[in-house]
């Protein structure tokens, strides 16, 4: 095992998208266990994705079961070609990354999905989450998708007004 | 650390900010914002030479008010917050002075403080979110709002993800 090197900004690769994965193989498992050590390695993270350590292809881990307050979770998860069928709600909450060192911000996301994947040994997975999990689970597809929170990023300001709108009109923009 | 305050006008931004590229100065962090119908913006700036000779130009075309402090202020100071207070009440003198002090007692630094006045002219409502942080508990800042009575407090933790 190993513990990869983690690409950061302003480095053009985090903007790749990635490839599903279509072998369920050792060295999938292989791979996916440096993924897991690099993830450890840094400060707090709940998750990490291949991209990020410059391995174009579907896969995510997360782990929420360590936050300082509590939050519903299932337990530690690798998941390979997730893919978020349902969405529902919207919270914002602050996000940092293990790309984007220094910095947090912002970020609107669902409060509630489904989602199916694979597990590393191609059996289909199917979960429920809500909250910081799935907050965490949008996170790293958003890497897959060549995507990185600060792209995301809204002002405090902007949500109190937009949460005004939905209470009062319930109306989407 | 540059302030300027002025009536606002579109192209503020765009001319404050052109006129310190011109000087050489390289901007760091920075707020800007709409407050009233003013428009303030608060940098850091770095470079050599005299700033406020550099923007005086733009600053008495567009009405700005300056002001420069030197700091010693650095890149790669963020705190990070991990509470977070919202605060909504009739809007009457002393809100703010009380709810500040109080957290200020329980230990609470804050970061970063909005405050906006909603609802009627009538019934103007005071509205008010605060990110801070704390060596202390959640309950802790709890209880020091408590007192307050009149006013609707609600405290969260803030669990900043990283991922
Ligand atoms: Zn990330």
């Amino acid at each position: 095992m190993a513990v990869l090197e983690i690409l950061r900004i302003p480095d053009e690769r985090l903007k790749r998208p990635s490839e599903p994965v279509e072998h369920f193989d050792d060295a999938l498992r292989a791979f996916i266990a440096d993924l897991e050590e690099t993830r450890r390695h840094g400060p707090g993270a709940v998750g990490i994705a291949a991209p990020q350590v410059g391995c174009f292809q579907r896969i995510v881990i997360v782990d929420v079961s360590n936050t300082r307050k509590p939050v519903p979770n299932h337990g530690h998860m690798v998941l390979v070609n997730p893919e978020i069928v349902h969405w529902e709600g919207y919270e914002m909450g602050r996000e940092g990354c293990l790309s984007v060192p220094d910095y947090t911000g912002n970020v609107i996301r669902a409060t509630h999905i489904r989602l199916k994947a694979r597990d590393p040994h191609g059996a289909a997975l199917e979960y429920t989450m809500e909250g910081f999990e799935a907050r965490a689970l949008q996170h790293e597809i958003d890497h897959l998708d060549g995507t990185l929170f600060i792209d995301r990023v809204v002002s405090r300001r902007t949500d109190l007004f937009r949460r005004k709108v939905y209470q009062k009109g319930g109306a989407k923009d | 650390m540059l302030t300027l305050v002025g009536e606002d006008r579109p192209g503020i931004v765009a001319g404050v900010t052109d006129a310190l590229f011109r000087g050489g100065w390289n901007l760091g962090e920075a707020s800007m914002i709409r407050l009233g119908g003013n428009f303030s913006v608060m940098m850091m700036v770095r470079g050599t030479g005299d700033v406020t000779e550099a923007l005086r130009p733009a600053a008495q075309s567009m009405g700005l008010h300056m002001h420069v402090d030197e700091i010693s202020g650095d890149l790669h100071q963020h705190m990070v917050p991990n509470i977070q207070v919202r605060v909504s009440g009739a809007d009457r003198a002393g809100i703010v002075a009380q709810v500040t002090g109080a957290l200020a007692e329980a230990g609470f630094n804050i970061l970063e403080l909005e405050s906006d006045v909603a609802g009627s002219r009538e019934r103007p409502v005071y509205i008010m979110n605060i990110q801070g942080v704390t060596e202390t508990t959640l309950e802790r800042v709890e209880q020091a709002l408590d007192a307050l009575g009149d006013v609707d407090v609600s405290v969260s933790s803030i669990e900043t993800l990283i991922g």
